[in-house]
């Protein structure tokens, strides 16, 4: 267990890159936190995959450096970083029983045979893989496939951290929930620093406490849940993370005070900064259908069980709002009112107004 | 999962009859000549299983399938694991994958006579490169019409040369099939290459190896026009493998009936080895 | 990562060398090679391939094989596909016994048909015709070409096809228009193989043959015993033959690396 420091990290797979647009990491600078449940979110390419192969030692990044609890192991091969890595498809030795393959990682480390024995019956109880530990592991199913593969990481001891990447991708809908409560459950008995990779932002904001969310190669915010929902930093966090996503909504400033499609919007706090492209950002959920207000009209309602989505229109620009029941229909005239603790000014892509007091 | 439908079998039928129309009836031919005598003139006489017995005890008969089965026995042991370690050290992607994988397919598309001539172009003494090589610049004595070694050590080399790279290429196409998490994951588990070989890439590449050692057997086992063209089977009969030994008899002196009894004998055993083979390692495969 | 890539170039070495030589021998004149050991030919000279290429024995030995062999590799895949999808996508009486049957052809020696196929093709009147060479070879290559695509075949989910029936495609255009384009890597890798083996094999085209369609292969061996030691232009006729075979990996290196990768091969 350790705590994890990233330090001005880059990474480029050119050879000599000239400009940002050649790195798949730009500058990374962050700590994981001793035992901590981490998350790493973003769509596909944003180099998520490429940092989780630079903390495992599978890639050497460009620039920077990677501490364990302070100590230099940028130059380490993987199997000396103590780490353990579960891949998107498991990964088992088909020839090999499921004992033998959660033997394995200690064997190549000389451990002695009591040892081995030891550990491996106290991970495969924790687990829940007793009764099939003299099978074949070539003839389990995708599930327990995973939960092998995972165990292989957390038979040793001294793991640093145990990464996933996208470790459900190819299990069922059903089993999927399943072994993320297992995952959740490991992480609070074995109390290591855990990094979860994913797309999907579910998972990503039920396992983690701390969620990061990339783009493009750059951390564009770290956060609880909750923080990462209610006060997105960039507009692509907002975006990202929701269902539907926030409203993103072309704005003007004038004197402090926004003003969109030629409506003045009451924002959170004072406005920061100045010139650039202004855009007004906020969640569906804090849009109210009301007598008085921005004037739009019903596009589409679309009922989601508990509430409804209503796609309005305003001018020609789409606005999205969730609402306890559907009493509007397609068509009609309507007039949207936005919380103002929640409407936020977003200059070139990032935040631009103060927390409300 | 595969539906029932018994009208498959008009899909199958052009191969069935084509195939049945080249095997059946030179086969049944063959079985025909092989319980009977000839003196010519087209009349035959019932003769049973006479030719069977007569084969089967037949030290030439003995002789030719111990050096047949020492050739195969050689050839196998040797191209499999040359095989796969040219398929490990390959490149897996990039320029060199294609230029590498045409050049190593080029032996294997050379016509067999040809093949057998290169050789002997290639090995004559003084005057061919491996011939002028070994007697003139290390003074070894190399000479395969004279010398039974010689001749072996060359039709070992040239089968090597022919064929290794079949083993080669479906090896390769089995390791190409691993995708990297194996090896990540064996990295982070801290093995061995050996152990990387041993429980990773072995295991991957079981199916094609099957199919590379069953191939190499059948064809190095029927081998024919390449040691024919080389050595005629001799110094003497030092090379005189089975098929060159079954072409002498059927051709050389006209012996249709024994030929024919040789000849479902032959066929048999490669037939009963390979189904050894085949059962042998695809035996986990079932449990 | 050096050390590693060492095998190979000299594995490839090892490969080219007796090509080399045959390559070598063949701007030889005879005076030269007889004479003794040069390592690259001293009086460079073309009369090897000038005599190949005026004398009509030679250069038809050449159009026969290649004529044969494309026959060949046509029959073969066109038969090999329907049973080839027979086997990946039905249940049938008899399919693993079948699909085993054919298999052991290729177990058959050569050398124990050639009697028995000079009287069959004799008898049915197509002896040294084409097609009775392309025929005979079908015997090994048509379970070569259903072994392959039965492997690619297996490898295109049901999907696909329940779906084109679903869309109203008829059967042959479905399997046309659809499913042929999405192996064509298989139908390369099986056409490759085909034409390889139909090309290297030597002893059924000699026995099945006497003058109209007579395989280069077969004019060779009788120009090494007949016209005494000619090894230039033997090894001039002998480059020749290794060119088509270059040819058509060399057309296929993309669809064997693809099917290699994605096939069970």
């Amino acid at each position: 267990m350790a705590k994890i420091t990233l330090s001005n990290l880059r990474h480029s797979y050119l050879p000599n890159p000239s400009g940002p647009a050649d790195y798949a990491l730009k500058e990374i600078d962050l700590d994981w936190r001793d035992g901590g449940a981490y998350a790493l979110l973003g769509p596909s390419g944003c180099g998520k995959s490429t940092l989780l192969n630079i903390i495992s030692g599978l890639l050497n990044p460009s620039e920077g450096r990677i501490l364990f609890d302070d100590k230099d192991v940028t130059d380490l091969p993987p199997d000396q970083r103590n780490i353990a890595q579960v891949f998107q498809f498991p990964v088992i030795y088909d020839t090999m029983t499921v004992r033998q393959n959660l033997a394995f990682p200690l064997q190549n480390r000389g451990v002695n045979q009591s040892k081995i024995a030891e550990r491996v019956a106290e991970i495969a109880a924790m687990l829940e893989v007793e009764e099939m530990l003299d099978t074949r592991a070539a003839h389990l199913s995708p599930d327990n496939k995973q939960k092998i593969s995972m165990g292989r990481g957390l038979v040793r001891d001294d793991v640093n951290v145990v990464m996933f990447d996208e470790p459900l991708t190819v299990i069922d809908p059903h089993l999927k929930w399943k072994l993320r409560s297992k995952l959740k459950e490991l992480h609070q008995r074995v109390k290591a620093t855990m990094i979860y990779v994913t797309h999907d932002q579910t998972e990503a904001l039920t396992f983690a406490d701390q969620v990061v969310v990339m783009q493009e190669g750059e951390i564009v915010q770290i956060g609880t849940p909750v923080e990462l929902f209610e006060r997105p930093q960039h507009t692509f966090v907002g975006h990202f993370i929701g269902s539907p996503g926030m409203n993103i909504l072309p704005a003007t400033v004038e004197n402090g005070a926004a003003m969109f499609h030629g409506n003045a919007v009451a924002l959170e706090g004072n406005v920061t900064g100045s010139g650039g492209t202004t855009e007004l950002g906020i969640r569906p959920e804090f849009i109210k259908l009301s007598d008085a207000g921005i004037p739009a009209r019903v596009r589409k309602v679309s009922d989601v069980g508990r509430h409804a989505v209503v796609e309005t229109i305003v001018g020609d620009i789409p606005v999205k709002a969730v609402v306890d029941s559907a009493s509007v229909e397609q068509g009609e005239e309507v007039h949207l009112t936005f919380e103002p603790a929640q409407t936020r000014l977003y200059r070139d892509g990032w935040i631009a107004t103060e927390v409300a007091q | 999962m595969k539906t029932e439908n018994q009208k498959a079998w008009f899909f199958v039928l052009p191969v069935l009859i084509l195939v049945a129309f080249n095997a059946l009836v030179p086969i049944m031919t063959v079985v025909n000549y092989s319980v009977q005598e000839t003196f010519g003139n087209n009349v035959f006489f019932w003769q049973g299983l006479d030719w069977f017995e007569q084969i089967l005890r037949s030290d030439r008969f003995h002789a030719a399938l111990g050096r047949q089965f020492l050739f195969t026995f050689l050839i196998l042991i040797i191209e499999i694991p040359l095989g796969i370690i040219v398929a490990l050290s390959m490149p897996r992607k990039g320029f060199w994958v294609p230029v590498c994988l045409v050049t190593m397919a080029l032996p294997m598309l050379i016509p067999w006579n040809v093949v057998g001539s290169m050789w002997n172009i290639f090995t004559l003494p003084n005057i061919g490169l491996l011939g002028y090589f070994m007697n003139d610049v290390l003074g070894i004595n190399y000479d395969m019409t004279q010398q039974p070694l010689s001749a072996w050590i060359t039709i070992i080399v040239m089968d090597v040369w022919h064929w290794t790279s079949l083993v080669v290429l479906l090896s390769y196409a089995g390791l190409v099939s691993i995708p990297d998490a194996y090896y990540q994951a064996a990295k982070i588990d801290g093995a061995s290459p050996w152990k990387v070989f041993r429980y990773i890439q072995l295991p991957k590449m079981k199916t094609v190896l099957t199919i590379a050692i069953l191939l190499r057997f059948m064809d190095s086992f029927n081998i024919y026009t390449e040691p024919f063209v080389l050595t005629g089977g001799g110094p003497g009969n030092s090379t005189t493998l089975l098929s060159i030994d079954l072409v002498k008899i059927a051709l050389g002196q006209f012996d249709l009936g024994p030929a024919a009894a040789m000849s479902l004998i032959y066929f048999a055993i490669t037939l009963l080895v390979s189904w050894l083979f085949y059962t042998l390692m695809t035996k986990d495969d079932a449990k | 990562m050096r050390k590693r890539s060492l095998i190979p170039i000299l594995y490839i070495a090892f490969l080219l060398l007796p090509i080399y030589w045959l390559v070598a021998m063949s701007f030889k004149t005879t005076g030269e090679i007889l004479s003794g050991f040069s390592l690259f030919p001293q009086t460079f000279t073309l009369q090897n391939y000038i005599v190949i290429f005026t004398d009509p024995t030679w250069y038809w030995g050449y159009i026969n094989s290649i004529l044969y062999v494309s026959l060949n590799t046509v029959i073969s895949v066109t038969v090999a596909l329907p049973a080839a999808y027979a086997f990946s996508r039905y249940r049938f009486l008899g399919d693993k016994q079948l699909f085993f049957w054919l298999l052991t052809n290729r177990m058959a020696p050569a050398a124990v048909f050639a009697l028995p196929f000079f009287q069959l093709y004799s008898s049915v009147g197509l002896f040294d015709t084409h097609l009775a060479v392309a025929l005979a070879h079908c015997l090994f290559n048509i379970p070569l070409a259903v072994w392959i695509l039965e492997g690619f075949m297996g490898g295109v989910p049901k999907e696909l096809d329940e779906t084109a029936y679903v869309d109203g495609y008829s059967f042959p255009r479905f399997f046309v228009t659809i499913f042929l384009p999405t192996i064509k890597a298989g139908v390369g890798v099986a056409a490759f193989f085909c034409f390889m083996f139909s090309w290297v094999e030597l002893l059924l085209a000699k026995t099945l043959t006497a003058v109209e369609a007579k395989p280069i292969a077969a004019t060779m061996t009788k120009t090494a015993s007949s016209a005494g030691y000619e090894l230039g232009l033997l090894a001039a006729a002998g480059t020749l033959t290794i060119i088509p075979g270059a040819i058509v990996i060399y057309f296929v290196r993309n669809y064997i690396a693809k099917g290699f990768a994605l096939g069970r091969v």
